[in-house]
């Protein structure tokens, strides 16, 4: 009864989870605040749905399978990359270099760097240590 | 009282991947319409999981697992092309 009981909890907060990430892509107003729905509130979901899965086959049909704690892993391990590279495209596409703030060094943003200007910089560098070392 | 919650859940995550596929067809960015794909992959995991559930049986979760692999290389392989022009460099 106990074990139903938790199952129920966690496959709700779960469909809750999953539900408010999917509704965030649609009704936030910015694209960067649009990205935090789907990488953070279904990831949760989805671990969510996995625990509740786990905890069935162990309590009620007996058996019990690791197979959601890897994917579980996996998803929790490739949302933040996804999340990065997909805010990387954004502000590639969006942004133009003259609008976003210093970076603080004599360096562009990592994003708008060109090949040649990055060898140049990592062939100085690499000159100056070896001067010293 | 499982089978009440388990409803729910197949409801919440079908509703979700109704409004993926809203936001794929009408997006406003590139990157938005990126991001409901990696969303429509997660949401079919979770719908894998849950099915699994209500069948008893272990043998979605293979499946699952390959969806999510392919679900994070074709991501990033569609952001990688928009960033360089390029997948494989």
């Amino acid at each position: 009864m106990l074990a139903e009981i938790l199952i129920s909890v966690f496959l709700v907060i779960s469909g809750i989870f999953g539900l408010v990430g999917s509704l965030g892509l649609i009704k936030l107003p910015d694209p960067m605040m649009r990205l935090h729905a789907p990488t953070k509130a279904t990831t949760l979901g989805v671990g969510g749905a996995l625990i509740a899965s786990m905890l069935y086959f162990y309590f009620v049909v007996g058996t019990f399978s690791f197979h959601e704690l890897m994917i579980t892993l996996f998803l929790f391990l490739t949302a933040p990359i996804t999340g990065h590279f997909v805010a990387k495209t954004h502000l590639h596409l969006s942004h133009k270099p003259d609008g976003l703030p210093p970076t603080g060094t004599e360096r562009p943003w990592a994003s708008y760097e060109s090949d040649a200007e990055r060898a140049r910089i990592e062939a100085e560098a690499d000159a100056e240590a070896g001067k010293t070392g | 009282m499982i089978g009440y919650a388990l409803t729910f859940a197949f409801a919440c995550f079908g509703l979700g991947l109704l409004l993926n596929i809203y936001r794929v067809v009408w997006a406003p960015t590139k990157g938005d319409r990126i991001l409901a794909l990696d969303t429509m992959v997660i949401n079919a995991i979770a719908l894998l999981a849950l099915f699994g559930i209500h069948e008893g049986t272990t043998m979605y979760f293979e499946a699952s697992m390959i969806i999510a692999m392919t679900g994070f290389i074709s991501t990033v392989s569609y952001t990688r092309f928009l960033l360089r022009g390029d997948i494989i460099e």
